[in-house]
């Protein structure tokens, strides 16, 4: 068992795919939220939608980080880099995102600031120790996957009693991000695309387990499954919400046994509970304002904490008129939808935060489901 | 040859030397580098010539030329080293033609600082893959540029071939229905490449796949001299060489995932890297695109070759007029393999 | 949350690290985030931090599962 081929398998693909068929009421169609990367990626890189019947429309949700990382804050990323004697390290995700007066992390580095690459926040770490005489700033960001490990991190710095390293934190919540896009659905009475359920994310669930959802199901009532990222994992998650559906059922169900239980990673639970605590608002791009759904660093580890050490100045940057990121990020439009999609705005000229990272809605429709589009919009024409 | 001309003091000193400003000035110690070292290493009758540049009558038939320039860091990696990568490179570019090389040229740009012990054993290895090759270094030339201004070393190769007649290989001649081959595994060379990076921390047994395809190509158009589209997948990898040729063609094209050829250990590497293989440089691989009738003679030719054994035939050219690349994945969807953007950063998402 | 993939674990080190294998590619991890893991264990891996152990006999289960839809597949044709 390598727990990865066998859940690629396209015999047991096909007897999902007919399951679902089978399964499906006629006339009606299924729209379920992907949230994660992980799964846009898995639904992307398979093709999975050209094998499921049409009633089945994925929606993506504001689930990368990236995507919903405010252009403010990368400018505060980007002025921290130039500060001498600081070293910026940042995952490869970030390092491209177009910030403002046309400036890049990978731009800053080109002009001569100290910016690297790191794969894991335990590299910065290890920048840090052999150069005391830098001061090294870790960009964090992420969704509860990847918050632990920074947790780690500061606590190993903390530790040691490192006087040279301190962490940028972006860090924000899943189930926030659902129930505020809930909320603002459930407010507006204007028809919509409809949202009759959810595939939960694969390893954000295998941190906090699956009991944190369980308010979607209880109190806006739609089914929830946690699915892992493969994609017999994605149809199979599909094929448990079209029952769910069908049976008039409201459960959080797991899917992604295999990875996660209802208390989720107790002991990195703890260390991020130790580390950090809630903001009381912070700012998504495309989202606005959003109450409790990011973290901060604790008074406790405050020589840890960048903001606080080198005294960042916030300024929220608007974003593009045209850009329909927000109501993208809310699975109200479609990528094609948006005026500038494919036109302005490319995943090599990104105007908004849903072209900007490959699990975007828009860029991962653009390189992998755009030529669907022209199927569809020649079907219009010709209706 | 005599190993040490009487007028120099001493010979250059390759274990501890380094390159220095000198090297480049076109005075003595340039010309002692130059004996000692280039020509020492690549002797052949057009260098034996001694002038600044090296006269020959080529064969009969059309020309091709092609030059690359090779900047590739880290220098040493495993299966190469940017000395014999380009060497293998130029002689490829021009081997795509279908033509067979007959000379290439090769250009210094040395850093000040670089040891020279180093700079030896990259173009030992250069002479070495220009003899197994059986194409000669006929001319050369040296500069160096001062500490900070590059990276060691970046070499220009450029090649001259000679394409035989009734050969006509060319990006735009891919028809809809030609069936679409490649040569052996993918992604090899980038995944080797990729595993040395400092900031990757994972050890992997890659090898470059860095070799010099003329021979197969030769053996190619002997089976199949009605070949239509022939390239290399170098930078940016399969993904990038298929949308090219599609939209020189101005044709689509459909593949299979389940028949790309990639070795369990690069495929490991690009899932945890989050990269994908499609997308990774290939130094010793060629796509070939020849008539649907003529694919089994055509593989069966490549895999007789050494350089061949893994040839493979992965999918067709269609009628599109958006020149889409698509694949019908392994677990049974289909999508397309778009044109790669900006160079392929490790993700965490 | 997005990228993590299964690997094995081949060898524990020191100080909560271990060295995670998957096909032939070694790489160096860290276990500060989980508890109880053996040489053979299945991890996901997240930017070179174990976050979970994969649960065997939850995953055999999983794939049982799509082999029964296909037997009642199979019965439901003939």
């Amino acid at each position: 068992m390598k727990y990865v081929d066998e859940f690629r398998d396209g015999g047991a693909a096909r007897v999902l795919v007919r399951a679902i068929e089978r399964d499906l009421d006629a006339g009606r169609r299924y729209n379920f939220m992907e949230f994660c990367g992980g799964h846009t990626h898995a639904i992307a890189r398979y093709g999975i939608r050209s094998m499921l019947p049409a009633a089945i429309n994925f929606i993506h949700g504001p689930g990368c980080p990236v995507c919903v990382l405010p252009i403010g804050r990368i400018d505060s990323a980007i002025e921290l880099a130039q500060r001498p004697g600081v070293t910026l390290c940042s995952y490869g995700d970030t390092m491209r995102v177009p910030a403002s007066h046309g400036m890049s992390l990978i731009k800053a580095k080109a002009r001569g600031a100290d910016v690297r690459m790191v794969y894991s926040c335990a590299d910065a770490l290890g920048i840090a120790r052999d150069h005391p005489e830098r001061h090294v700033v870790f960009f964090a960001i992420g969704f509860e996957t990847t918050t632990p490990p920074t947790a780690a991190v500061i606590l190993a710095a903390a530790a040691e009693g490192l006087e040279n390293f301190s962490v940028f934190c972006n860090h924000v919540l899943t189930p926030a991000a659902i129930q505020n896009l809930l909320d603002a659905r459930q407010e507006r009475e204007i028809a919509e695309v409809p949202l009759d359920g959810f595939i939960g994310p694969s390893h954000v669930s295998a941190i906090i387990g699956s009991r944190p959802y369980e308010f979607v199901a209880e109190k806006y009532a739609k089914p929830v499954v946690i699915a892992g990222f493969e994609p017999l994992d994605v149809l199979q998650a599909v094929w448990m919400l079209v029952r769910q559906l069908n049976e008039a059922r409201c459960e959080v169900e797991n899917q992604f046994s295999r990875a996660v239980t209802r208390d989720g990673n107790r002991k990195a639970q703890r260390m991020v509970a130790e580390v950090f605590e809630l903001r009381e608002t912070f700012e998504w791009r495309g989202l606005g304002e959003l109450p409790s759904s990011a973290l901060r660093i604790r008074p406790r580890f405050h020589d840890f904490d960048a903001e606080a050490r080198h005294g960042l100045a916030y300024r929220a940057v608007a974003d593009n008129k045209a850009c329909e990121c927000g109501a993208i990020l809310r699975g109200v439009k479609q990528p094609r939808d948006c005026k500038v999609f494919g036109t302005a705005c490319t995943p090599e000229n990104p105007i908004g935060s849903c072209m900007v990272s490959s699990e975007g809605a828009c860029a991962a429709h653009y390189t992998y489901g755009r030529f669907r589009d022209i199927a569809v919009r020649a079907a219009e024409r010709a209706a | 040859m005599s190993p040490v001309r009487a007028d120099y003091a001493r010979p250059v000193d390759f274990k501890h030397g380094r390159v220095d400003m000198s090297h480049g000035a076109g005075g003595r110690a340039m010309a002692q580098l130059i004996e000692e070292l280039f020509l020492r290493q690549f002797d052949n009758p057009l260098l034996r010539q001694r002038n600044d540049q090296a006269l020959f009558s080529p064969p009969p038939g059309r020309l091709v030329i092609a030059t690359d320039s090779h900047v590739v860091s880290p220098l040493f990696f495993p299966g190469g080293d940017i000395g014999c990568l380009s060497v293998h490179g130029t002689i490829n570019d021009v081997a795509m033609a279908g033509a067979m090389p007959i000379v290439l040229s090769a250009g210094f740009i040395l850093e000040e600082g670089f040891p020279l012990v180093e700079l030896e054993r990259i173009v030992k290895s250069m002479a070495h893959a220009a003899r197994q090759a059986a194409v000669p270094i006929a001319a050369g030339d040296t500069k160096v540029v001062e500490r900070g201004k590059g990276d060691g070393v970046f070499i220009n190769t450029t090649g001259i071939g000679v394409v035989p007649d009734g050969i006509d290989i060319g990006g735009d001649r891919a028809c809809p229905g030609d069936a679409i081959i490649v040569s052996g595994t993918l992604g090899d060379h980038g995944a080797a490449i990729m595993s040395l990076r400092k900031n990757i921390g994972f050890t992997a047994q890659i090898r470059s796949d860095t070799a010099a395809l003329h021979t197969l190509v030769a053996a190619m158009i002997a089976a199949v001299p009605q070949i239509h589209c022939l390239r290399d997948p170098t930078r940016g990898g399969l993904g990038t060489t298929l949308n090219e040729l599609a939209k020189q063609s101005g044709a689509g094209m459909l593949i299979e995932e389940n028949a790309l050829p990639v070795r369990p250990e690069v495929s490991a590497a690009c899932e945890l890297l989050g990269i994908d293989p499609l997308y990774m440089a290939n130094e010793g691989k060629l796509v070939a695109i020849c008539a649907a009738h003529r694919a089994a003679s055509l593989v069966a030719a490549m895999r007789a070759h050494p350089l061949g054994t893994d040839a493979v035939r992965i999918g067709e050219v269609i009628a599109d007029d958006h020149h889409f690349v698509q694949m019908n994945t392994g677990f049974g969807g289909r999508r397309v393999v778009d044109w790669l953007s900006g160079e392929q950063l490790p993700r965490i998402c | 949350m997005c990228l993590a993939i299964p690997v094995r674990i081949a060898e524990l080190g020191e100080k909560e690290t271990a060295i995670a294998e998957i096909d032939g590619v070694r790489k160096e991890i860290s276990l500060a985030l989980v508890e109880d893991v053996r040489v053979g264990d299945y991890v996901l891996m997240h930017v070179g931090y174990a976050i979970s152990r994969l649960d065997e006999n939850e995953a055999r289960r999983t794939l049982a599962l799509f082999e029964e839809l296909g037997r009642l597949e199979t019965r439901e044709e003939r």
